[in-house]
């Protein structure tokens, strides 16, 4: 909402000293948050002043181009009262004509400094200015011209353009709708100083009648008030007056014709907004109607509307001629020719409104404040004000007719103990601050006893509970004053187990090198092909959204790789060649069954409807993913580096693992979008937890990644479940004894069974057990490999016994044979 | 060694004279200072004090001597033995730490050299920091809430006081799942915890909840269709907009820093009643205290930075989360995770926390 202070102070006796920044500031104070302060007059500096074209002469130039030599009289502006010669480029003019013309010294929007200078042959002293020029919304490419007689030469230009004149542009919130008026700012600015308000729609209406035109409101619930009244004689060639134009400019609403204006005035000034028919093209009485099925109108903007029966209109005989509160139709518009109106200002259901807005995609100025809440008690006085205008500017002679159909509901009443703001603010506010405030916003107060009773203004439809008293009492005590109380809470349990172990995974992950990104989880069908998912893979089963930001990527992802992977690949593509990042994050399971409840809201759901919400809402477990590419370690000083790999990948989750207290099974498995022979099925107490390895070379290529990327992704909520405590081991501090042994197997045996057999048939002298080197090659035989193990024995309570080692050494080599066919070497 | 010569005549015994044991330990001496290094040290300790050597051999002939004789000859031998291992015992503690000197000076190294082998990991600074704004609250006694992302219509709003015609709805621009009638979105804000905790706790409630949320809007260098907010809920007796600003203003300086306080200004939020939004006094340059607002960058002269939105919890919402309002009130807030990010750790552009970029996270490592 932009607000011209001269216009708020019509309304409003201000201080005389009041700046405009304080006048802002204390709005803002009040809840009319300033958005912009529009001071035209601070971009310009210098002479601008009134000046009257004595002669033009017309001078063709070489480029074809045709500029005038004119001189205009600024009387003693320039200090000598003679004419000003001044080039000018413009050819909207002709002599005689008023013009605003900017003398040397000047310095115009955007630094545009203005000195006496040689052009075309000319010596040129100053500018004939355009609005573009001084700042200001343009309607054309030509220079200003000022009606004629509304200044003389040598006058002050800006107050003529009105840019002395500061405009506040505040942003409203939902529940002030009134303050979508000048009634409504200069109403909080009169309470905000403490002043008298003079109410622009406070004056004397002529009585309802019979004579005016026929209004039937079919729809009483939609339309509680609607008042017609009628002008003839209204003469449509009238221009809008300056001072209109002017205030409708710096409203931000463009001036179209004197009965548009009028109306659009009408709804600035007051907040009411209304509108004005053809009364020639109105064909019988004025219905208000719900829409019937298939019917059609044309609105003010040339589209044809489908309309639905939900829609509330306005209709005559011939049928709908507006979708009431939204937009008038076209057939009924006022031209260039009409001389009858039919002026209507009307309250509508604010959902009603809602919803035809919403549903034909047309908000409006109207449907704006008839959505939030317009005074139901306006539409007379709007009506009579836009009849008043009608005949002041326009020549028009009002009807006798006064239609008013329906009334303005009750004022609301809200009762509410006296000292509920002191209670709820925790300010010291005595009740007559109370009351007196609430006196200030304009409802009537009684008080009985403890208990306050404040009859709300008609204006007020967001006041309905206690509540909506208590911020009103605030907001103009001031909340500068709420004191700053530290609340007590009762002792706390600190995080829960599972929030402290996510923190751990975080940095364990990133212990590891890994760097975590935040990705987003929309995603498609292609990414998914890309990961070369089976069709049948439950992964592709995503959420899809109703109006997702980008139409290929309408899912919602179940797994964090495609999101992941892109990032890899950015990371690559801008030069970051050696990346391992990681993600934790939700994914959405859908449950073929979306499909939630919307409760009543007046109490709190049943267990079943609690239960309905639950079952409702997707599963979303977090998972964790991490991928790699590049160097793991760099080549340095220090010798060759290693590149990642899918062992990387294995090695992060199983870190991760050891970092909760899990134990981790590792087996081959061949699952996209991993690499069939390098990639590992992580899992605990036999449930899987999600796989390790290598991509697969495709999948690489399709995200643009280098081969050998590695990546992971866990279940992380699965895996926290299993997360445990860590135990204090006991050692034993007799000496160790250490055994080396090399096992030949077939080069398909998993190194995790030869070790789980060694470590089966050595028995519980074993403490340790460790792979040390892996070999394979033509000593071993083909198909073969060689796999070293470190054996370190260790009893509880004894040095062992020569021999004892050995022997234990060859009861795992026993085992080891026996289970997977090792071979001693 | 044989037992005693009884027919041994010591005068004919000569190693066993003064004179030459004199001679034997002035010799063994010398040659001990004159060792250059361990390894020549090494030699004269055998040639000198080792079985074979010229004392050794002296040593053993006191037992040949009459008995008493051999006292005399031993209290020689043994000074002169004694005075040649001291000499030695010096000579190697000084040998060994010139060797040792020698050794440092030889193994220098190039401590420039680099040592990054491998990059160091960091942790996203939006999770960090939500952990540190978590951590100001747990150590008042404050819990930490979660909730879903694909959240049911009803909490996102309807519980709320957002109800389907409330034209507060649209300044939401929310995501809807499929199909159309589902009646579930990803969430717009993190308050859908806030009726969620009502729903399943019993007053007293003190929770804090940061948490990832989704709005339509795409993505710019302020906006992003993702981003991150922190709720915070207290429900008890007597509650007042008093606490909701102790409660910002210790939130701010443990942010900012000691002094940076809140200050509130009218605003609508259908949750909340009397509603607020919540400007934070620029904790550059506070408000004229320490710079010039109208210089200030990150304030960009308004002295203030616009924060969150806070408020009394509206009874209609603790009715509809089963909370007595008669015996109740509470109070909400809720704050921008990243754009708290942005200007406090002067992120320039939205994109980048988001986008992965792995030069983004690492000045932030692991702690914010």
């Amino acid at each position: 909402m932009k607000a011209p202070v001269s216009w708020i102070k019509e309304y409003v006796a201000l201080p005389d000293d009041l700046s405009v920044d304080a006048l802002a500031a204390r709005l803002t104070a009040l809840g009319l948050k300033l958005e912009a302060l529009h001071t035209p007059a601070d971009a310009i500096t210098g002479p601008l002043v009134v000046g009257r074209v004595l002669t033009i002469e017309k001078e063709p130039q070489k480029n074809g181009k045709v500029i005038n030599w004119c001189t205009v009289d600024v009387a003693d502006a320039n200090g000598t009262g003679e004419p000003q010669g001044i080039i000018c480029g413009a050819h909207n003019f002709v002599e005689g004509d008023l013009v605003v013309v900017s003398l040397p010294g000047a310095v115009l929007a955007g630094g545009f400094a203005i000195s006496e200078r040689k052009t075309y042959g000319h010596l040129s002293a100053g500018m004939i200015c355009s609005r573009a020029e001084l700042g200001l919304p343009a309607d054309g490419d030509g220079i200003i011209v000022l009606p004629a007689d509304s200044a003389k030469p040598g006058d002050e230009a800006m107050p003529l353009l009105g840019m002395d004149d500061a405009v506040i542009e505040f942003e409203i919130n939902p529940d002030r709708a009134y303050a979508l008026s000048l009634r409504g700012v200069a109403r909080e600015a009169a309470l905000g100083f403490d002043v008298p308000f003079a109410d622009p729609a406070e004056f004397e209406l002529p009585a309802a009648n019979d004579a005016g035109h026929q209004v039937v409101v079919e729809d009483e619930a939609g339309c509680p008030v609607f008042v017609a009244r009628t002008v003839t004689g209204f003469d449509p060639a009238r221009p809008t007056p300056e001072w209109m134009k002017l205030r409708l400019e710096q409203c931000g609403m463009r001036s179209i014709s004197l009965g548009v204006d009028i109306s659009n005035y009408v709804m600035l000034e007051l907040g009411q907004p209304n509108h004005c028919y053809d009364a020639a093209k109105v064909a019988g009485p004025i219905r208000v109607r719900r829409a019937t099925a298939g019917e059609k109108l044309t609105t003010l903007d040339d589209v044809v509307r489908k309309l639905e029966p939900a829609d509330l209109v306005i209709a005559d005989d011939n049928g709908a001629i507006g979708i009431a509160g939204v937009m008038g139709g076209a057939s009924t518009e006022v031209s260039d020719s009409t001389t009858e109106i039919v002026v209507e200002a009307a309250h509508f259901d604010p959902v009603t409104v809602f919803r035809s807005q919403k549903r034909h995609k047309l908000g409006s100025e109207a449907s704006k404040r008839f959505e939030r809440g317009v005074d139901p008690e306006l539409p007379q006085a709007a009506a009579d004000r836009v009849v008043q205008l009608l005949v002041e500017l326009g020549g028009a002679t009002a009807g006798e007719g006064v239609t008013v159909v329906g009334q303005a509901p009750e004022r609301r009443v809200v009762t509410a103990p006296v000292d509920l703001p002191a209670r709820i603010t925790g300010m010291p506010i005595p009740a007559e601050t109370t009351v007196a405030h609430l006196r200030a916003i304009g409802a009537d107060v009684t008080v009985e006893g403890d208990e306050l009773t404040a009859v709300v203004p008609s204006w007020r439809p967001d006041i309905s509970q206690p509540f909506d008293l208590v911020e009103e009492v605030a907001r103009i005590v001031g909340y500068e004053d709420v004191p700053s109380v530290l609340p007590t809470a009762p002792a706390g349990r600190g995080l829960t187990e599972v929030q402290r172990l996510r923190r751990r995974v975080g940095r364990v992950i990133a212990g590891a090198g890994f760097n975590e990104v935040i990705s987003y989880p929309f995603t498609s069908e292609a990414d998914y092909d890309a990961l070369a998912l089976p069709a049948d893979d439950a992964r592709r089963r995503s959420l899809r959204m109703e109006n997702p930001l980008n139409a290929e990527q309408p899912l919602l992802a179940t797994t964090l790789l495609p999101g992941v992977l892109h990032t890899l690949a950015r990371n690559v593509g801008r030069g970051n060649a050696d990346a391992a990042i990681f993600e934790t994050a939700l994914v959405f399971q859908p449950t073929g069954d979306e499909k939630a409840p919307i409760l009543g809201t007046d109490r709190r759901p049943t267990d079943e409807e609690w239960a309905a919400i639950e079952k409702a809402v997707p599963a979303q477990p977090q998972h964790l993913a991490l991928a790699l590419t590049g160097a793991r370690e760099d080549d340095g000083w220090w010798g060759q580096g290693r590149a990642a790999g899918w062992s990387d990948a294995i090695a992060a989750v199983r870190d991760l693992a050891g970092a909760l207290g899990v134990t981790l099974d590792v087996e081959a498995a061949a699952v996209a979008p991993w690499h069939p022979g390098r990639c590992a099925a992580v899992s605990v107490d036999g449930v899987l937890l999600g796989h390790a390895g290598e991509l697969h070379p495709k999948v690489c290529k399709a995200f643009g990644l280098p081969a050998r990327s590695a990546a992971a992704e866990i279940d992380l909520d699965a895996l926290l479940e299993h997360a445990t405590s860590p135990q204090a081991p006991r050692f034993s501090s007799y000496p160790v004894a250490k055994e080396d042994v090399a096992l030949v197997v077939d080069a398909s045996v998993p190194a995790a069974a030869v070790e789980a057999a060694l470590r089966e048939g050595a028995g519980e002298l074993l403490e340790s057990i460790r792979l040390f080197d892996v070999f394979t090659g033509e000593q071993v035989g083909e198909g073969k490999k060689s796999l070293a193990f470190a054996l370190r024995f260790r009893a509880a309570d004894r040095t062992l016994a020569e021999g004892e080692s050995g022997a234990a050494r060859d009861a795992a080599v026993a085992r080891a044979a026996e289970v997977t066919g090792a071979v001693q070497r | 060694m044989s037992g005693p010569n009884t027919e041994y005549d010591p005068v004919e015994v000569t190693p066993l004279q003064a004179a030459e044991v004199e001679a034997m330990r002035d010799a063994a001496i010398a040659a001990i200072g004159a060792a250059k290094d361990l390894e020549e040290l090494k030699q004269v300790r055998l040639e000198h004090a080792g079985d074979r050597s010229p004392l050794a051999l002296a040593n053993r002939e006191i037992g040949a001597l009459p008995p008493q004789a051999r006292k005399e000859a031993g209290a020689r031998v043994g000074q002169a033995r004694g005075a040649v291992n001291k000499a030695l015992a010096e000579r190697t503690t000084v040998l060994e730490a010139e060797h040792e000197e020698r050794m440092l000076v030889e193994e220098t190294v190039d401590v420039t050299l680099p040592t990054d082998r491998r990059a160091p990991g960091t942790r996203h600074p939006i999770t960090t920091l939500s952990e540190r704004i978590a951590d100001v609250f747990v150590a008042m006694g404050w819990e930490v809430a979660e909730g879903p992302q694909v959240e049911a219509e009803w909490l996102n709003f309807d519980a709320l006081n957002l109800g389907a015609d409330h034209p507060a709805r649209t300044m939401q621009d929310t995501f809807w799942l499929q199909p159309a009638d589902a009646a579930l979105v990803l969430r717009t804000h993190t308050s859908p915890v806030q009726a969620r905790t009502m729903l399943t706790r019993q007053p007293p409630i003190y929770v804090v909840c940061p948490g990832r949320v989704y709005r339509t809007d795409e993505i710019d260098a302020t906006h992003s269709p993702v981003f991150h907010q922190v709720e915070g809920l207290v429900i008890d007796k007597g509650i007042t907009m008093a606490h909701l600003k102790g409660a910002l203003d210790h939130f701010a300086a443990a942010m900012f820093g000691e002094g940076i306080s809140t200050r509130f200004r009218p605003s609508y939020f259908p949750f909340t009643e009397p509603s607020a939004e919540v400007d934070l006094v620029c904790f550059v340059c506070r408000n004229g205290e320490v710079g010039d607002p109208a210089e200030c960058r990150t304030c960009r002269g308004e002295g203030w930075i616009e924060w969150g939105g806070c408020g009394v919890v509206n009874p209609k919402v603790l009715v509809a989360c089963g909370v007595d309002p008669e015996v109740y009130t509470g109070f909400a807030f809720g704050m921008g995770i990243d754009r708290t990010l942005m200007f406090r750790h002067n992120v320039e552009d939205l994109r980048d926390v988001f986008e992965g970029d792995v030069r983004f996270a690492a000045p932030f490592g692991v702690e914010i």
